[in-house]
């Protein structure tokens, strides 16, 4: 039985992982890649992995600030009250 | 995420709070306005200049302009990209006077050889019947270290591996949680190269991390 679209492969669909989770896939590529997952396990595997990664990125906390660079950016601040008349 | 407010009259946004707060010179509206954006501010600014320690400088310089034109932001753009804005002409403005300055084409996905997001090698060659298709398909990485704060820490080690432009829109996007509109409109890229950026980067952060984790539970 030959399928009227051709397959996607395991190689094409790693390549269109970030389009799909930014929902850029022209609807038919969508379809094609549902339904290769469907019956991929190993696709399944590499699309959960791409969703931890998000997941871990969103919760690493921002580097903090240095007290050196916070203090200087209060003493900009301040300056700036004092000679803009903002504050009174 | 901010503590619902009780005695703000309904329609105000929190920008415009913030703003309101900055012009009436509330210090503490101030310090964590910076804090919250100081990691990305950091971030884009070392697309730019050559070190960390001038990134840290533009972002000082930023705050001063910030600061200075204040009364002169009218809303029209989100106080944040109006921010970042001033970040970027400041860190392009000291990236000119900078001996070894990033050129503005490295932003461009072109930076670097059009590598597949995992090597060849792991898929079943041509004359197989199953071709393109996984030889060495990716194994779940263990419940026990996912759920630990080990895959955390592993993204920010890869992360600072990735090439300049790829780490800056992956920490914009997926650290800072901005939008891929807000992504391109600062950086002065396009939506495509702004996909192929994050792409090649969260591939290779993934790649990075099964490295680390092992591909245990091979066929």
């Amino acid at each position: 039985m030959t399928p009227a679209v051709p397959d996607l492969s395991c190689r094409e669909l790693v390549e269109l992982v970030t389009d799909y989770l930014e929902a850029s896939l022209p609807v038919d590529e969508r379809t094609r890649f549902e339904l290769h997952l469907t019956y991929c396990e190993f696709c399944r595997t590499y699309l959960a992995q791409m969703r931890q990664v998000l997941e871990s990125a969103g919760e690493l906390t921002e580097e903090s600030l240095a007290p050196e660079a916070r203090d200087a950016l209060l003493a900009t601040f301040r300056d700036w009250k004092k000679g803009s008349g903002g504050g009174s | 995420m901010e503590p619902p407010s009780v005695s703000e009259p309904a329609g105000i946004t929190t920008e415009e709070r913030e703003l309101a707060a900055l012009r009436a010179g509330d210090e503490a509206a101030f310090l964590a306005l910076v804090t919250r954006h100081h990691g990305a501010m950091v971030r884009v600014a070392t697309t730019f200049v050559r070190s960390q320690a001038i990134a840290e400088e533009v972002v000082q310089e930023t705050w001063v302009g910030v600061l200075r034109g204040l009364h002169l932001f009218e809303g029209r753009s989100s106080l944040k990209s109006w921010i970042f804005s001033i970040l970027v002409n400041c860190a392009k403005a000291r990236g000119l006077k900078e001996v070894r300055s990033v050129p503005m084409s490295s932003l461009g996905p072109e930076e670097e050889e059009d590598a597949p997001s995992v090597s060849p090698d792991r898929f079943r060659g041509d004359e197989d019947r199953w071709a393109g298709h996984w030889a060495e398909p990716p194994a779940p990485w263990p419940d026990a270290r996912v759920e630990s704060s080990e895959l955390v820490a592993l993204v920010a080690e890869a992360l600072d591996t990735l090439p300049q432009a790829q780490r800056t829109v992956m920490s914009l996007r997926d650290v800072d949680g901005w939008d891929s509109g807000e992504v391109c409109a600062l950086l002065g890229i396009t939506e495509v190269n702004q996909r192929v950026l994050l792409h090649r980067a969260r591939s290779k952060v993934r790649a990075f991390l099964e490295e680390r984790l092992g591909r245990e539970g091979l066929p």
